[in-house]
């Protein structure tokens, strides 16, 4: 008997020094307090898309998605560096962020009604518009959508582009075969090692692929037009509404910064200046910050250490990418970008 | 009269001498071509054997690229490009781990693997000598591999990869699957009903679902289980799913080692008045525990085997570092060699046990009467 | 004789001592079960409240209801029609029927495989003993993963459609998979299955009345090569007095792909090749395992008789062997069915990967895991119950 009640007294004492408990406390969300315990972000990525979230050789990583991971990085613990990236498959996206794994998911998810709704999530305003596209082999000879019936497809599984094309091939009445890998760089030498036909996913992704990874560029194209609505958005789990809040309004940051012309360069002398929307957002009048859990810098921080959305956008798909900007430009120019006020 | 000499006698039970002197010929008659169906067998292999042979050694040996560029090996007419594994074979063995911290990785893995190498030996089968070498084993090594202490940079989890992943998990498995096992296969085959059927019903229904779905309710849905703010350590809640696994299947070999034990031994110990605890502990489980060491050994190679399965909840044991790895382009033609590789550190490991199981059953033959 | 008051308890004394409730067996075995009940209906509890309050506050919808809603994806090789508006449901079963495709297969084939090298391990030839032993070891000490990305990454590096490698006239190799011709259908087939199905009845009731016959006069008659031939030949029959009708639906390269014959996908072949090999090690290790336990006084003992070889075989040898057989390899069945499940890591839609799309579309991930968890547990009690049926059939009646 003695042994057995001090076995499980010993089971249980490992057990809690292996476990990462949060005592609840104060005005802190749940997350902002786990992210300040830990002293990093953990940001759930694409396992390589260019453009988005990509490792070079040394292991560093760049992309848009990884730039707002450093942005909400910067605004909660001063510093871009402390993030820690979880590359994630299609399908392992969910699942991760459901259960904690990750504390935001900036991985080209697109934001759907089932996805907010049903899956528990929460996204923030889209950082990125873009739409299902194709990539085919010349040699096949298919120029537009129609020609491709019959086609072998390559997808990513649990994508909204599966139930895209799905549902476009369908209503052409036309046949597909679909071949669904969820690793992403084997989903790619699937199309490249002539498995599949087609290449379908976000119109944005099959540049960098077309460049980087075809052993010829030229044999490949990438077929004008999108075929459905792709917003891509920053999630997060539904029932933290103060995190919900930092991921927005970071966002929005990097709107306004570049609506109001404040940018890395210049964010020093900005500091100085006699725009009152400036003078709030870099929090020299008023503590929006306070508001949100942050101190006054957060903003300052994020245009100091990252930039605006311009820079962001101009350092991942300016060259050799070369993708010009169209409806990702801001609202005063014709575009979607279209920072809330910051008051 | 010096008639002492024995009269060689001819009996009917002389047989003739061997057709062939040579020895080499005689074995080849006895075990090559002892019939016309193994006659005929023998030369359809042989002619097979000498036709694949040669080009399978010229390919793997003579011919192969041992290091250097890949541009050496694509050449046209060489054999197998082991520069792969010349120039991949860090990532491939030790996952993501940073570069300069390798050398704590090395060490870790030789004293473990010392450590196990002294377990097997009876010599060493004492619980007081058995218990103080694994858990000064198991700091050691954890201690070299997270850092944090004695000027060792701390090493998070997540980044641990490669071979060393492939033990910790292995080492956990066991290590927490074992003692679980044989409280499961004493609770089967306990007299009590409630605890005899909890015990069936969690063992059948573990045994019955694949690993893969197990990884998957540790990794997706056990997080649910939890109240909020508690977390486990994803590397823990793996381990914990998979010692789980290989516990319902060990439990299943203990009880058939329980089932041999003659019910005298359990009746004679409880008229000496030996309570049910000291009576397994001291006459039960050393018997049945040993007349089902095979198996038990058969089921840890199968838990080595099993480590592979994380490559679908992304944890980087050495199989999924070696895809991963294998992903690059410029090398991604290479993968029979890289899969070889692997294939080989498996095999040295599996073939390593199973032949010490087969040593075991021939010692534990050996005192026995038929 | 004066009693020596010094002695010990006298037969029918009570026990002196502590006799308090605590002790007492009965009461004691009450006390543990009552305490595990609790513990597992507490835990239980605990557990169930957790995650309603979890799946509340993170407001994932819970429920049944998604089986019933539209999938919305297509799914690549399926034995039955599906469309992309076909219900989650739906999708799940044909995620099923996959499962059990490349599960019946690869048992036949590893049980071929694995009897073949079992016995081929046992023979008197060096040669062909040696052979299998390597296929043998190594096989088995390789993880079945390992075996199943081997083979995908080789059919992912076939030939393109174009350049497709032709085996023999009509059938081709090519990443896309497997394309070989198969015959048109015919009316006249309808006979020869009904021949086919005669065939089989007839040589049932020849083994029956052979073995009547030797149990009644002793007379032995060999019935293997008889009731081969009336199964084989019948049907052939059939087929010839019908004009011997066959035309073959050849695949041809159209486009995208080959179309007509028929097609294996890479993936289902790289699964089926790499379970199939796998297994069929550990089967050939059970065989010759169950060969080698007979104990040779049996045979012996049997030749002294002057019994011949295929008698031996039949009556002595296999019955015996069988009984250490079976259990191992309806096991390794098992295994081989849950091995199947590795299809979501080469894209083969099993019944894994079409459940984790599931999960993945509709973010339930409790619902969707616990429909895999019962399919595969209703198939495994199937064949665990056929086996301890059998067992008990089979089983040395002891004391």
């Amino acid at each position: 008997m003695k042994t057995i009640i001090t076995a499980v007294a010993a089971v249980a004492f490992a057990g809690a020094m292996a476990v990462d408990t949060k005592s609840a406390m104060a005005a802190d969300g749940p997350t902002l307090k786990a992210v300040k315990a830990r002293g990093e972000v953990i940001c759930g990525v694409h396992q390589g898309r260019y453009g988005f979230a990509i490792a070079d050789s040394q292991g560093k990583w760049k992309g848009l998605d990884v730039d707002f991971c450093r942005a909400v990085a910067a605004a909660t613990l001063g510093d871009s560096e402390k993030v820690k990236y979880i590359p994630l498959g299609s399908v392992q996206r969910f699942p991760a962020l459901q259960s904690g794994e990750v504390d935001m998911l900036s991985r080209t998810t697109t934001i759907t009604l089932t996805r907010d709704a049903a899956l528990g999530f929460n996204f923030g305003p889209p950082t990125f518009y873009t739409g299902t596209g194709f990539m085919v082999r010349k040699s096949i000879g298919a120029t537009t959508v129609d020609q491709m019936g019959g086609a072998a497809i390559c997808v990513f599984p649990g994508s909204t582009t599966e139930k895209n094309i799905a549902s476009l091939f369908k209503s052409k009445g036309m046949k597909f075969t679909p071949v669904v890998i969820e690793s992403s760089k084997q989903l790619v030498g699937a199309y490249m090692s002539g498995r599949c036909d087609v290449l379908a996913m976000d119109q944005a992704g099959l540049p960098g692929h077309q460049q980087y990874d075809a052993k010829n560029p030229a044999d490949h194209l990438i077929i004008p037009g999108v075929y459905s609505k792709e917003p891509l958005g920053i999630g997060v789990r539904a029932g933290d509404d103060q995190w919900f809040d930092i991921i927005k309004w970071v966002t929005h940051a990097t709107f306004n910064a570049e609506e109001w012309g404040v940018s890395k360069a210049n964010v020093d002398k900005m500091v100085k200046s006699n725009d009152p929307n400036v003078k709030r957002l870099l929090g020299v009048s008023g503590d929006l910050g306070k508001k949100l859990g942050l101190d006054k810098q957060w903003a300052y921080r994020i245009i100091k250490q990252v930039g605006n959305y311009g820079e962001i956008y101009e350092t991942n798909w300016g060259p050799p990418l070369n993708l010009a900007r169209g409806i990702n430009n801001l609202w005063t120019n014709g575009g979607l970008m279209y920072g809330f006020p910051m008051k | 009269m010096n008639e002492t000499a024995t009269p060689v006698t001819k009996t009917r039970h002389t047989e003739p001498p061997p057709i062939e002197k040579v020895p080499a010929l005689r074995w080849m008659r006895e075990n090559l071509f002892n019939s016309p169906l193994n006659s005929m067998i023998t030369v359809i292999l042989g002619l097979g054997l000498v036709f694949a042979l040669p080009d399978f050694i010229n390919w793997s040996l003579f011919n192969s690229v041992w290091s250097g560029d890949h541009e050496a090996c694509r050449v046209d007419g060489v054999g197998a490009c082991w520069a792969v594994v010349g120039e991949k074979h860090r990532p491939m063995l030790f996952g993501v781990y940073p570069y300069e911290e390798h050398w704590r990785l090395i060490v870790a893995l030789i004293i473990y693997l010392s450590v196990i190498a002294a377990t097997l030996t009876p010599m060493f089968w004492k619980i007081k000598i058995l218990v103080p070498l694994w858990v000064g084993n198991l700091a050691v090594c954890l201690t070299l591999m997270w850092g944090g202490i004695l000027g060792l940079a701390p090493i998070d989890t997540s980044q641990w990869g490669g071979l060393p992943l492939t033990m910790v998990l292995f080492t956990g498995t066991v290590v927490f699957g074992s003692p679980l096992a044989v409280l499961l296969a004493l609770g089967r085959r306990s007299h009590l009903p409630g605890i005899k059927s909890v015990c069936v019903v969690f063992i059948e229904s573990l045994r019955g679902v694949p690993l893969i779905t197990i990884l998957f309710v540790a990794v997706n849905v056990f997080p649910l289980f939890l109240p909020e703010g508690l977390e486990f350590d994803k590397l823990l809640r793996v381990m914990a799913g998979m010692a789980i696994f290989f516990a319902c299947y060990q439990a299943e070999v203990i009880r058939g080692g329980l089932q041999a034990i003659p019910r005298g031994q359990i009746e004679a110990a409880e008229a000496l008045g030996l309570g049910y605890w000291q009576l397994m502990r001291r006459i039960v489980l050393p018997q049945a525990l040993r007349i089902c060491l095979p198996g038990l050994v058969n089921h840890i190679i199968a838990a080595f085997k099993n480590t592979s399965f994380v490559l679908i909840i992304g944890l980087f044991d050495i199989l999924t570092a070696t895809t991963a790895v294998m992903e690059d382009p410029v090398w991604r033609i290479f993968f029979v060699e890289a899969y070889l590789f692997v294939a080989l550190i498996y095999f040295c490991f599996c073939f390593a046990l199973s032949k010490y199981s087969q040593l075991v059953e021939r010692w534990l033959s050996e005192g026995r009467r038929f | 004789m004066a009693q020596d008051s010094q002695s010990g308890p006298a037969v029918g004394d009570q026990p002196k001592g502590d006799t308090s409730i605590l002790n007492s067996m009965a009461f004691r075995g009450i006390a543990y079960q009552v305490l595990l009940a609790i513990c597992v209906v507490l835990g239980g509890l605990y557990l169930y409240v957790n995650v309603n309050a979890n799946l509340d506050r993170q407001g994932i919808a819970t429920g049944w209801d998604f089986v019933t809603e539209n999938a919305g994806f297509d799914i690549g090789e399926s034995p039955i029609p599906y469309d992309s508006e076909d219900t989650y449901g739906f999708a799940l079963w044909v995620g099923v029927l996959n499962t059990l495709r490349v599960a019946v297969v690869g048992i036949v084939l590893a049980t071929i495989l694995g009897v073949f090298m079992g016995i081929a391990r046992t023979s008197r030839n060096w040669l062909l003993s040696k052979v299998a032993n390597v296929y043998v070891e190594v096989c088995r000490n390789v993880p079945v993963v390992l075996h199943v990305l081997f083979w995908a990454t080789v059919v992912r590096f076939l030939p393109a459609p174009r350049q497709a490698i032709i085996p023999f006239d009509g059938a081709y190799l090519m990443n896309r998979g497997v394309v070989f011709p198969i015959p048109n259908e015919h009316p006249a087939y309808v006979w020869v299955g009904v021949a086919f199905v005669l065939g089989i009845v007839g040589a049932v009731v020849l083994g029956r009345w052979a073995q009547r016959r030797r149990e009644l006069t002793g007379q032995y008659i060999p019935t293997f090569w008889w009731g081969l031939a009336i199964i084989t030949g019948l049907p052939m029959v059939a087929w010839l007095v019908q004009g011997a009708p066959l035309s073959w639906n050849v695949p041809a390269l159209k486009g995208f792909n080959f179309q007509g014959g028929m097609a294996l996908s890479p993936e289902y072949a790289a699964l089926v090749i790499g379970v199939t090999v796998y297994t069929g090690a550990f089967i050939a290790e059970i065989v010759r395992a169950g060969i080698q336990a007979v104990p040779h006084g049996q045979i012996e003992a049997a030749r002294a008789l002057g019994l011949r070889p295929g008698f031996i075989m039949r009556y002595i040898t296999m019955p015996q062997a069988l009984r250490i057989i079976v259990p191992p390899t309806a096991s390794q069945f098992l295994s081989l069915t849950k091995n199947s499940s590795l299809g979501v890591l080469i894209g083969y839609p099993d019944l894994v990967n079409i459940g984790n799309t599931t999960l993945n579309q509709t973010g339930q991930a409790v619902e969707a895991i616990t429909i895999m968890m019962i399919v595969y547990l209703s198939i495994s009690l199937t064949i665990s119950t056929a086996m301890n049926l059998y067992n008990r059939l089979v089983a040395i009646k002891e004391r």
